[in-house]
């Protein structure tokens, strides 16, 4: 009888997760050399570019081990970044074991540490894998003391391998099928799958990835959804090779699909619990949370014509993506758009990227900003995520802003450059660990708006690329906040109004001034661009008019070459916003959220 | 009525002037065919234009033709168009080609208005213009042209040229002054793609004076010459008065019909623009073998029109007219922004760049456009 193991990967940005997935399953001759893409996990090409996992993508490999005994092993792949960590932890809740991968030149980072953390929360079996020992920067002596001191693995128990070279390979199977437990529970209880992700089919309307713990589940059964009751007839259910595989039925331990006629993705909730309709589950699997954006943006067509396309491209990618949420919006400066929230920054890149490219959409995002609380004079609190609904001031008593504990993991002389990194950004309440010789990690309470504005960037820069970076919600907390306005000739252009703390102000309106002033092309005019709080202007700078672009010479009737090259100016101002006089590049909108000494 | 203008591109200099990108080569074994060729061309179109009233040769270097050349071919263009009975009939003429005789020739042809390409009066200018005539030498010709009865002379001058003082320039325009020209064009110097100053310019042999050295030359330009009493009608024209204007290039601005004949040259009628190959070997080949020597040819978009006449108006002393711009957005604030900023006037029902304003005409009608 076949049987079964569930084990996911976890590792730090660049360790090698995908290109181990990948040996794993050419391993086991899923998939011939032929078809054998690099990373047959991510497909998306923003993951292949970015070299990270987004969506994760589940499959059944099978092996048979030494003695003849045959095995489905579900590897679970799951997403590698702090925007996903509830996704992960979903995952992980799917799973017995888990393989730890940590490169062998770079060592033990701040996400092994927090996915260790997360393993351990689960009771999963860990398997510590030292992967790329092959480069010849390769220190496998000083990692294996790492994982026996900072995380307290035994080092006996560590596999060396190098996915990319295929090496080691066969012991990591050896492992997975002796170390990691078989999944228990028992077919006969009733009904409980935890959905750990959700997919949309063109054809076949939403695919739920899931881990049935107890009961059995096939065709033609009534499912129903914990979290909102809502009832749905299976249609098929099976396991993921490299592409769909239907089965008669799930049960107890398995890791595999079903497809039941749901139209769209949000109508799942990652973490949901799924029984059936006739005999339902006493209680749900435990961990449940419904997904809360926490960065949000607003997005307007780059031309006031395609707000229904880049409606109706949003409505299509959320089929897809049950955590972006959305909602209309509308600007002065810019018109009709959408107010979107976000799990974090990548999620959000993520959405804008695909947006562009796989919708073919043009439009413009505002200044991230993070929900803000204000109690009014009246007593009322309210949470504001759009600088649009700022309250009067003269009716706020009190505001607050979200807070998160950020743990940073550097090499110790990077120390100095990290504190002054994290200072700047109002971080408070600093604490130190010393893991292992010559290593640090620093824990910062920082407000989250801190964070979400290019602080990933300015730490891989001031160290060079070796800090890690990984952060915890811890609340909210009383902030002195003021509403930035940037003017544009006299005129407000609402879309770059943010909400800052008061001590922050200025260092904002200096920047968004200076930004400005490189990104928005000279005019025929002098351009002013103030900073303001109310009526009070901070900070302010000019783009000076530019006073002679004509050629001399228009003769001999050749007028269509001068027309042409008018006619390239024009389409390049397509990409402008006009406020009031004055056209506003894209990128300018862009540019005030990115570090100028880089 | 505007009635259309004749062009009649002549592709022959002696030699090549290293700004200059104009169409001309400097074999001048190829002067017969083309001429044959440009007989057969005139066949083309005859009886489709109507009649002009004015003639232009321009190239190249039309005063290079000797005196049975240009008459065969002023015999073909009279014979096969018609004219109004006052036609402007200009030639473009290089200071080393006037002589008494040619000037006399020229007369007895119909030419009543010579264009004279001096640039500077300035020698190492010349030199470094790698002009074939000295100072002196235009002078003279100046005074030939004039003693022979030319009420109707343009001078053709260039000025913010690499390296130029502005002293320099001022004396040469000075001089010029001092001739009292019916017609003064000065033409800031352009370095284009191909040319040899661009890739002077490239090589960082050569430098271009910058944004604020060239308006100051042009502003300066523009004030000393209305100073003296010269109406600066385009950016870069000058006439003494309203009947000296260039009636010819005028129709290229202000979407007149037009036909262009000879290599390379452009021709425009009822909205349809096409130009010749730009090949005097290809321009004759298909001639000679009863093919349309045409390149290519677009027809204009209404929106085409549209931003023609604006860029075209906004380098004229006309203008444009007020209901051209009335459909863009933010018209009305745009427009009082411009003309806060002293860039452009209103008189009437039109828009009139001012000195300042011409000199930004470029830009200017991407500031209406959607």
């Amino acid at each position: 009888m076949t049987q079964i193991r569930n084990f996911s990967i976890i590792a730090h940005i660049d360790h090698g997760k995908s290109t181990l997935a990948d040996r794993l399953i050419q391993y086991t001759g899923l998939v011939s050399e032929r078809e054998f893409r690099d990373q047959i996990l991510d497909t998306m090409d923003l993951e292949r570019e970015r070299g990270i996992t987004i969506k994760s993508q589940t499959v059944t490999l099978p092996y048979t081990d030494r003695s003849g005994q045959e095995y489905d092993l579900n590897l679970i792949d799951t997403p590698g970044h702090v925007d996903f960590s509830y996704e992960v932890s979903r995952s992980l809740a799917s799973c017995e074991g888990v393989l730890l991968l940590v490169d062998a030149s770079q060592g033990i980072q701040a996400q092994t540490l927090a996915n260790l953390y997360l393993a351990m929360e689960h009771d999963l079996v860990i398997i510590p894998v030292i992967n790329k020992i092959d480069l010849p920067s390769a220190d496998v002596d000083r990692v294996k003391d790492e994982i026996e001191n900072e995380l307290g693995l035994d080092s006996d128990q560590i596999i060396l391998c190098s996915a990319k070279e295929g090496t080691g390979i066969e012991a990591v199977f050896e492992a997975i099928v002796n170390r990691i437990p078989s999944p228990s529970g028992k077919k006969d209880n009733p009904l409980t799958a935890l959905i750990f992700d959700a997919d949309y089919d063109l054809f076949r309307g939403v695919i739920i990835s899931c881990r049935v713990f107890d009961g059995t589940l096939g065709p033609g059964v009534i499912i129903r959804l914990m979290s909102n009751g809502a009832a749905y007839r299976v249609e098929e259910v099976g396991c993921f090779r490299l592409n769909r595989e239907p089965r008669d039925r799930l049960s107890a331990g398995d890791v595999g699909y079903v497809i039941a006629g749901i139209k769209t993705v949000s109508d799942t909730r990652v973490g949901d619990t799924i029984t059936l309709d006739g005999r339902p589950a006493p209680t749900a699997l435990p961990g449940f949370e419904e997904a809360k954006p926490v960065v949000f943006s607003s997005i307007y067509p780059i031309a006031s014509d395609d707000y229904h396309s880049l409606a109706e491209a949003l409505e299509k990618y959320k089929l897809n993506d049950a955590a972006l949420t959305y909602e209309k919006d509308s600007s002065a400066a810019l018109g009709q758009g959408f107010r979107c929230g976000f799990l974090g920054l990548l999620h959000l890149e993520i959405v804008q990227q695909r947006l562009e490219r796989e919708y073919d959409q043009s439009f413009i995002m505002t200044v991230p900003s993070v929900q803000y609380r204000f109690t009014l004079e009246d007593g009322h609190c309210i949470s504001v995520d759009n600088p649009q609904y700022y309250p009067d001031p003269v009716v706020i008593r009190g505001s607050e802003e979200p807070f998160i504990q950020a743990s940073i993991l550097i090499p110790e002389r990077y120390m100095g450059a990290v504190m002054k990194l994290c200072l700047d950004r109002r971080g408070e309440n600093s604490r130190f660990t010393y893991p292992s010789p010559g290593r640090i990690e620093i824990r910062f309470d920082m407000p989250l708006a801190e964070v979400i504005v290019d602080f990933y960037d300015r730490l891989k820069s001031v160290t060079q690329g070796y800090g890690s970076f990984d952060y915890d919600f811890i609340g909210y907390r009383e902030s002195d906040l003021v509403k930035l306005d940037i003017l544009v000739n006299g005129e407000k252009v609402d879309a770059l109004s943010i909400i800052v703390h008061k001590d922050r102000a200025r260092e904002w309106g200096v920047r968004a001034c200076d930004r400005l002033k490189d990104e928005i092309p000279r005019h025929q005019f002098k351009i002013a661009i103030q900073g303001a709080i109310g009526g009070k202007i901070i900070s302010r700078s000019t783009v000076s008019p530019f006073r002679k672009d004509v050629t001399a010479k228009c003769y001999g009737g050749d007028i269509t070459r001068k027309r042409k090259l008018l006619e390239k100016q024009k389409k390049g101002k397509k990409r402008m916003k006009i406020v009031g006089s004055v056209m506003i590049p894209q990128k300018a909108f862009v540019a005030i959220l990115k570090s100028k000494e880089e | 009525m505007d009635r259309p203008g004749l062009y009649v591109h002549v592709p022959f200099c002696r030699t090549k002037c290293p700004y200059c990108d104009f169409y001309s080569v400097t074999s001048l074994s190829q002067v017969p065919a083309w001429l044959d060729a440009l007989q057969r061309e005139v066949l083309i179109y005859k009886d489709r234009f109507g009649t002009f009233d004015s003639l232009y040769l321009g190239g190249g270097t039309p005063t290079i033709l000797g005196s049975r050349e240009l008459t065969q071919l002023m015999g073909a263009l009279f014979e096969d168009f018609s004219f109004t009975h006052d036609p402007e009939i200009t030639i473009e003429a290089n200071p080393d080609d006037i002589t008494k005789e040619k000037t006399v020739l020229l007369r007895d042809l119909g030419f009543n208005r010579i264009s004279l390409g001096v640039q500077s009066l300035n020698e190492k200018e010349l030199q470094f213009l790698k002009r074939r005539h000295s100072a002196k030498q235009a002078e003279e010709a100046i005074e030939v042209v004039q003693a022979s009865g030319y009420t109707n002379l343009g001078i053709d001058l260039m000025y913010a040229l690499p390296g130029q003082d502005e002293s320099v320039w001022m004396a040469t325009l000075r001089r010029i002054v001092g001739y009292n020209p019916a017609h003064i064009s000065c033409y800031q110097m352009t370095i284009s793609e191909g040319t040899p100053f661009y890739r002077m310019l490239r090589h960082g042999r050569i430098q271009a004076p910058g944004e604020e050295r060239e308006r100051a030359f042009f502003l300066l330009t523009s004030a000393y010459l209305e100073e003296n009493g010269y109406v600066h009608y385009e950016i870069s024209n000058f006439a003494r008065e309203e009947k000296t204007m260039s009636r010819h290039n005028i129709k290229y601005w202000r979407h007149v019909p037009y036909l262009g004949l000879g290599p390379a040259a452009h021709s425009f009628l009822n909205g349809l623009r096409w130009w010749n190959l730009r090949s005097v070997a290809g321009y004759c080949q298909a001639l000679d073998c009863g093919r349309s020597p045409i390149e290519d040819r677009e027809r204009l978009t209404e929106e085409q029109v549209w931003l023609e006449s604006l860029f075209l108006g906004f380098r004229t002393r006309e203008g444009i007219k007020r209901n051209l711009i009335e459909g863009s957005p933010n018209s009305g604030r745009t427009l009082r922004e411009i003309q806060s900023a002293g860039l452009v006037t209103l008189e009437g029902d039109r828009i009139i760049p001012t000195r300042k304003g011409f000199i930004l005409a470029d830009s200017l009608p991407l500031l209406f456009s959607h």
